[in-house]
């Protein structure tokens, strides 16, 4: 590759060809601030509208200052990134930004976490010379996700993510000029529009304008009173990325402490979502297992490959997007829901509460799930199996409100029975694992043979699709794996076409699977968090003895004592749902 | 004999096409059907005149004709051999009859090359334009020349983009065209938005081939056969000119396969704009082209290299293209003949504001813009004082009377403060503020500012509010640094070329009328009496009866004064409601932009 | 309460998803020609989404505006996002999304105009019909719109009604102007 030299504030530096300034200077140590740039570089995912101006710098010999993140390095350049001309139209840049944006810091969902704030801290920024209108917008609170676009300042962060990555396409820039900004059609509600609730957009956005709903204060009020008794699950990606909220190293894996911290808030009993994951493996690896022998056997009634199911937003895109392909996904229930409905009878029975007094909270990497547990086919008699959902961001703020010290905590074991899980259960945190721990668990039933070697290396990864081939004692069975919306769509697009050759398909909407999840600690575009939060995951699966979903005592006697075989009617009862087409139509309501 | 009917959107608006139909009839009616033709022709530029009716080949140029005139041209002039003479140009200098266009100051400086066939032919027939050479270039290009010797010709004519850059047309054709792809398109920009400018519009609807001719030697050279034009959809009648224009040129083969005989071929395909003033910018444009949000992109990458669905694309305006066939007929020393060192040529504008002649004019470049004002635009209207000229549209500045001796070329326009930009050219006389006209600039700005970079999206909004504070009077004088400032600061930093030059009109106001700006925020007075908040109801002492009928009917107890004695307006408490002025039966109370604090008694 | 288990309760509401979804939204229906005459139009441009704009022209001259329901359907047509669509519609100027006076009045605001007073002429319509820009009177006679330059400098200042041109008009024409066509 050629080499380009340049120099960068007095510095001679030499860099690749097609590198930007900005890229260039931060080889070198120059920090140039960005505000609406933003990158998961390896991901492919990159957002480059330069549009704030924030990164501008000066070009000798050009009339205009030159955005940095776009502007490609040429040989013999000379660039200043901190000349008084360029603080003095960086500074005015960000003012400007601010006058348009509301001064409500204090009580912004945002605060301490805001490009913006962080940027006005940087540059110095004391008052607004340029105050005048501001423009203003409806608020809109959907399940998941609080839109307050008065606060958007155009990054276009969040519509490259819902249309380029995710092809959701409920986001777009709309209106002109100084009326500009991110919203649905029409400006409708989110819950109108074919929003996922992926939260793709609320992990991207650098400032308060797109936001999770917050349940911590309807979680105090349960835990408050004396009539409730309180259990709280944790998915497995939380344990991998909440450390990261207290200033520990990316990829601490946290579990101990997090059940520490989950018991001193005082939660009655602290459970595991792995638990269920590990019951998620015996209902639909036996669904896959029926599906393929009977395809096998020549029914043509049955629709393969198999997709999984336990992604939220996923069920939600193929519910707006592929309404024909109702039958194709498998009917296991997510493991929240499956951890939900087990509670709120196995368990309640077991400890002799009435499901009204049994509050179920969930810690989740994910907005959708807030959604999740509010659907209509979750609940009985008006009662939903998960009352709450929670993110990981929101449990370390409550940790904090409750001034917790996290890193002094001892590490403490989940509560039985619903607290015990296997490796298998852990790794569903990451883009891949699903179908892993599937196929741990399906080998071993099919062929009746113990697994030589348990990872299946050729799963993992991080690219947006990617697929093996297993070979099933004999049988080699084609399995797909998506991340990220947008891919997702190509496999099914297959699917739809009839051009698919797998016989199953795990996907996850958010690109990483749940350890890139909408309500993960901010990665602010470092890719390498990702990378580290996935690692970890595979750490504690390799820690576990138990390392197959099938091999889990708790389950073992969960179905012995209560459900019977897996598929069997009360299993299907409890554990299985159903899909429901969501149309695209224009519904109005404000 | 042929009876030219100027049928451009200016003399269309006032009845012309009622006139041609009426010239029709009344040949008809007097059997000379077959001796005298009725042409509907393109703009003839002097549209203050309108409607305008030529009479060849005597070229009789009659001026605001009416329906009824008709009859008695066809009778006098047509039959008789008698010229109308009270519908002839009266020269308000020498208070003479003039006849001929030639002799007329209007026409006497200008110099038609883009405009050549404007006003000469109907544009909705082929055949006249082909009689007056149009797809010769063409012709002759694929005929005789390459590629690479077509492109050196425009090269070496020294023609540059009119669209407002100037950047030299036969390098962007060359760059294009050395850009290796499978496909490449040729686009003409025809989306002109400068509010005031007309150039464009006139050629599309007076001599559409010309475009579409130039464009198909633009696509011979850059190797494209594909063309589009970007037309605003507000200008119906040039999108209808130009859909009989390349229908025609279908069935003549001047477009479509194996043009001439040859290997190329080249077709033309419309796209409409949709009232986006910042389409003009050509990569917005291509962006609007695709069916997405007219948002610019940075540059580079340059259409040249990446434009329409990611092909090398060259993007010329229509004013460029019009100069093209004759380049290549007459040769390009005889272009570069014209004009100034820098800047070859002629160049449209479309001169409108306090003038006599309202119009199109074209002239060679390096004429002076006292030539253009006070000759062929004859002076500044109602005998008012010249203030300032306003050339560029959004993205220029006004120009004073320290500059009216300024050979007109892209260089000398910038230096000046201001720009070539499309062509508009808006006199502006002793009535005018100026704090209002860069208002008035940057309200066109917001209103038309795509949104997506922060300094043209907020930082014009703010520039707006800050001249608006001026003209009401509650500006403070930081507000002028503030001004500044952030004047320098969007050329700086803004997105695209709209964005860039916004706060021009600022700019160059603020140069060149600092006192004016002043003025309103130091005073509280606008001296032009055009800001309404800078007027004060006063009361004349000498007209004044004492009545005491205004003090009744002030809503806020402005006014006191004795019985039978002076009454007097406390400005402080005005809210200029005018109820006074209304009540008063004297005519004593009058609108005035300033007022004696002096005289206010305690 | 009875004394069932939890879990027997949960049996004895076996499947509470087998019920629809609750309709809880009244949609917008447009009806069957008028989707087919969209249909028409996205077919006349092979409904590629690169003709959006152009769909969108000869949709709004169909129908005269651009209601929410109509973007939905050129949307589904054109296998884009109705987001996207209405992203284009509310960008452009020319788009609109209600539906214009019977006469639709355009002041023009170009430069020559502006400074030959159309501001006022601007100012005596909204105050003659009671409306503002982009509003249209109740009886749907008339809307008020502004543009940028006509081409008819020549005759500043300039307003058209539908596609008629008037010029030179002053502050007093304006009730000549609306009384000729409210009759």
């Amino acid at each position: 590759m050629e080499m380009i030299k340049l120099t960068i504030d007095n510095k001679k530096i030499e860099v690749a060809e097609g590198t930007t300034i900005l890229k260039a200077a931060r080889q070198f140590g120059i920090d140039i601030p960005t505000l609406c740039h933003f990158e998961l570089g390896d991901m492919g995912i990159e957002n480059k509208p330069g549009g704030c101006r924030i990164c501008v710098v000066e070009i000798e010999g050009r009339r205009n200052l030159a955005p940095s993140c776009i502007t490609e390095v040429q040989e013999g350049m000379v660039v200043n990134t901190h000349n008084i001309r360029v603080i003095n139209a960086r500074r005015t840049v960000l003012e400007l930004i601010i006058s348009d944006h509301p001064f409500d810091c204090l009580v912004c969902a945002k605060s301490g976490q805001c490009e913006l704030q962080h940027l006005a801290t940087q540059l110095g920024i004391r008052e607004i010379p340029y105050k005048g209108e501001q423009s203003t917008y409806r608020k809109d609170t959907s399940p998941s996700i609080i839109r307050d676009i008065d606060k958007c300042i155009l990054c276009r962060r969040c519509e490259m993510m819902c249309n380029q990555v995710q092809t959701v396409g409920a986001l777009s820039a709309i209106n002109r000029g100084f009326m500009s900004v991110v919203a649905p059609a029409f400006e409708m509600n989110l819950e109108d529009s074919p929003c996922t609730y992926c939260g793709q957009c609320v992990s991207v956005c650098p400032t308060g304008a797109l936001t999770e709903v917050d349940h911590t204060n309807d979680i105090i009020r349960a835990l408050s009173d004396p009539s409730k008794t309180v259990i709280v699950q944790t998915a497995p990606a939380v344990r991998a990325a909440l450390g990261e909220e207290f200033g520990m190293e990316p990829g601490t894996l946290v579990t101990g402490k997090l059940v520490a911290a989950l018991r001193r808030l005082g939660f009655d009993y602290v459970f595991d979502t792995d638990f269920s994951a590990d019951l998620t493996i015996m209902e639909e690896g036996t669904e896959f297992l029926n599906r393929i022998k009977r395809h096998m056997a020549g029914d043509t009634s049955v629709r393969l490959p198999i997709l999984t199911s336990c992604c939220p937003g996923w069920v939600n895109f193929f519910e707006h997007n592929f309404p024909d392909l109702l039958d194709v996904p498998s009917t296991a229930k997510s493991p929240q829901q499956m951890f939900g409905a087990i509670a709120k009878t196995y368990f309640a029975d077991k400890i002799g509460v009435n499901r009204n007094d049994l509050v179920v909270v969930s810690i989740m990497p994910c907005l959708a799930k807030k959604y999740e547990c509010q659907r209509n086919e979750f609940k009985v008699n008006g009662n939903p199996d998960v009352d709450y959902s929670i993110s990981t961001r929101e449990l370390a703020a409550f940790i904090k409100l409750a001034n917790i010290d996290f890193l002094d905590l001892p590490d403490e074991d989940f509560d039985d029975p619903l607290g015990e899980s296997s490796g298998a259960g852990v790794i569903f945190g990451n883009t891949g694992g699903v179908i892993e721990a599937a196929c741990r668990t399906a080998y071993e039933l099919y062929t009746g043979k113990k697994l030589e070697k348990i990872e299946f290396e050729e799963l993992r990864g991080l690219e947006g699709i990617r697929s093996a081939t297993i070979d099933f004692d004999g049988l080699p069975l084609n399995i797909g794996i998506a991340n990220g919306l947008g891919n997702a769509r190509k496999l099914l697009d297959e699917v739809r076409a009839g051009t698919s050759n797998y016989h199953a398909i795990e996907i996850m909407a958010c690109p990483g699977g749940c350890i890139g999840g909408g309500g993960q600690p901010y990665h602010h575009g470092n890719s390498e968090i990702l990378r580290r939060r996935a690692a970890a995951i595979y750490t504690e699966d390799e820690r576990k003895t138990i390392r197959k979903s099938h091999e889990n005592p708790s389950i073992i006697r969960l179905y012995s004592e209560f459900l019977g075989e897996p598929g069997s009617k009360k299993s299907h009862c409890l554990l299985h749902t159903h899909y429901f087409p969501k149309s695209n139509e224009v519904t109005i309501h404000r | 004999m042929h009876i030219l009917v100027c049928d451009g959107t200016g003399c269309r608006s006032s009845q012309s096409g009622l006139i041609s139909e009426m010239f029709r009839d009344e040949l008809l009616r007097k059997g000379l059907k077959n001796e005298v033709q009725v042409i509907r022709t393109g703009c003839f530029g002097f549209c203050e005149k309108g409607p305008i009716v030529k009479i060849l080949p005597d070229n009789t140029f009659y001026t605001q004709v009416r329906p009824e005139d008709t009859a008695e041209i066809i009778d006098e002039h047509i039959i008789k051999g008698r010229k109308v003479t009270r519908l002839l140009y009266l020269d308000p200098d020498t208070q003479e009859y003039v006849s001929d266009s030639k002799h007329m100051g209007f026409y006497k400086k200008q110099l038609r090359v883009a405009l050549r066939n404007c006003g000469l032919i109907d544009p909705e027939n082929i055949d006249e334009a082909i009689a007056r050479d149009a797809y010769q270039a063409l012709g002759k290009v694929l005929s005789e020349y390459t590629p690479e010797q077509t492109i050196d010709i425009i090269k070496r004519s020294g023609l540059r983009g009119r669209g407002g850059a100037g950047f030299p047309t036969g390098l962007k054709w060359e760059i294009t065209g050395k850009n290796p792809a499978d496909r490449k398109y040729v686009v003409c920009n025809a989306d002109e938005g400068d509010p005031g400018a007309f150039m464009d519009r006139s050629i599309l609807e007076g001599d559409p081939h010309s475009v579409l001719e130039a464009m198909a030697i633009c696509g011979y050279c850059i190797g494209a056969s594909n063309g589009l034009i970007y037309v605003r959809a507000e200008y119906p009648l040039a999108v209808k000119r130009l859909k009989v224009a390349i229908e025609q040129a279908h069935q003549y083969g001047l477009l479509g396969e194996h043009i001439f005989g040859t290997d190329f071929s080249f077709d033309i395909k419309l796209r409409y704009g949709a009232g986006a003033f910042v389409c003009g910018e050509e990569t917005a444009l291509i962006h609007s082209m695709e069916g997405k949000r007219g948002e610019p992109t940075n540059k580079p990458p340059f259409p040249s290299q990446s434009g329409y669905l990611g092909k090398p694309t060259n993007v010329n305006n229509v004013e460029t293209f019009a100069n093209v066939p004759v380049i290549i007929l007459k040769g390009a020393e005889w272009f570069s003949s014209i004009g100034t060192e820098k800047s070859k040529g002629t160049k449209v504008f479309a001169l409108a504001g306090k003038i006599n002649n309202v119009g199109l004019i074209e002239v060679p470049m390096g004429t002076t813009l006292r030539e253009i004002i006070f000759e062929i635009g004859g002076g500044i209207k109602n005998g008012k004082k010249f203030k300032a000229i306003q050339t560029g549209g959004p993205s220029g500045g006004c120009l004073t009377e320290k500059h009216l001796d300024t050979p007109i070329d892209y260089e000398s326009l910038t230096a000046a403060g201001s720009m070539m930009g499309s062509g508009g050219m808006i006199v502006l006389d002793e009535d005018d503020c100026m704090v209002s006209v860069a208002k008035y600039y940057l309200g066109f700005i917001v209103e038309e500012s795509c949104g997506k970079c922060a300094p043209c999206r907020i930082g014009n909004k703010r520039l707006y509010e800050i001249l608006e504070r001026i003209t009401k009077g509650k500006a403070v004088p930081e507000d002028l640094d503030k001004l500044r400032n952030l004047c320098n600061v969007i050329r700086d930093t803004a997105l695209c070329g709209l964005g860039q030059t916004s706060p021009n009109p600022v700019l160059s106001t603020l140069n060149n009328f600092i006192e004016e700006y002043e003025e309103h925020v130091f005073e509280k007075k606008c001296r032009s009496g055009q800001c309404h908040d800078l007027l004060y109801y006063v009361i004349d002492e000498e007209e004044c009866t004492g009545c005491g009928a205004c003090k009744r009917v002030c809503p806020v107890n402005a006014i006191s004064g004795e019985k039978k004695q002076p009454h007097i307006i406390d400005q402080k408490i005005c809210i200029k409601c005018g109820s006074c002025m209304e009540k008063c039966q004297f005519d004593a109370i009058n609108l005035k932009n300033e007022y004696k604090s002096t005289t206010v008694s305690v | 309460m009875s004394t069932k288990t939890n879990t027997e309760n949960h049996i004895a509401n076996e499947c509470p998803y087998n019920g629809s979804l609750p309709e809880v939204e009244v949609k917008i229906k447009l009806t069957a020609d008028k989707i087919e005459k969209i249909d028409a139009i996205c077919r006349s441009f092979d409904n590629d989404p690169g003709e959006l704009i152009n769909v969108l022209h000869e949709t709004q001259s169909e129908f005269g505006y651009l209601p929410a329901e109509v973007q939905d359907v050129i949307a589904q047509n054109l296998r884009i996002p109705v987001a996207q669509v209405y992203g284009v519609v509310s960008f452009y100027s020319f788009f609109t999304m209600t539906p214009k006076g019977e006469h639709p009045i355009s002041i023009c605001l170009g430069t020559a105009c502006y400074v030959r007073g159309s501001e006022k002429i601007l100012e005596e319509f909204k105050k003659e019909l009671k409306i503002e820009v982009g509003e249209t009177t109740p009886d749907g006679k008339f809307s008020i719109n502004c543009l940028r330059c006509v081409g008819a400098c020549g005759l500043a200042p300039v307003v058209m009604v539908g596609e008629r041109v008037f010029g030179r008009v002053s502050p007093e024409g304006v009730k000549q102007i609306i009384a000729e066509y409210n009759n």
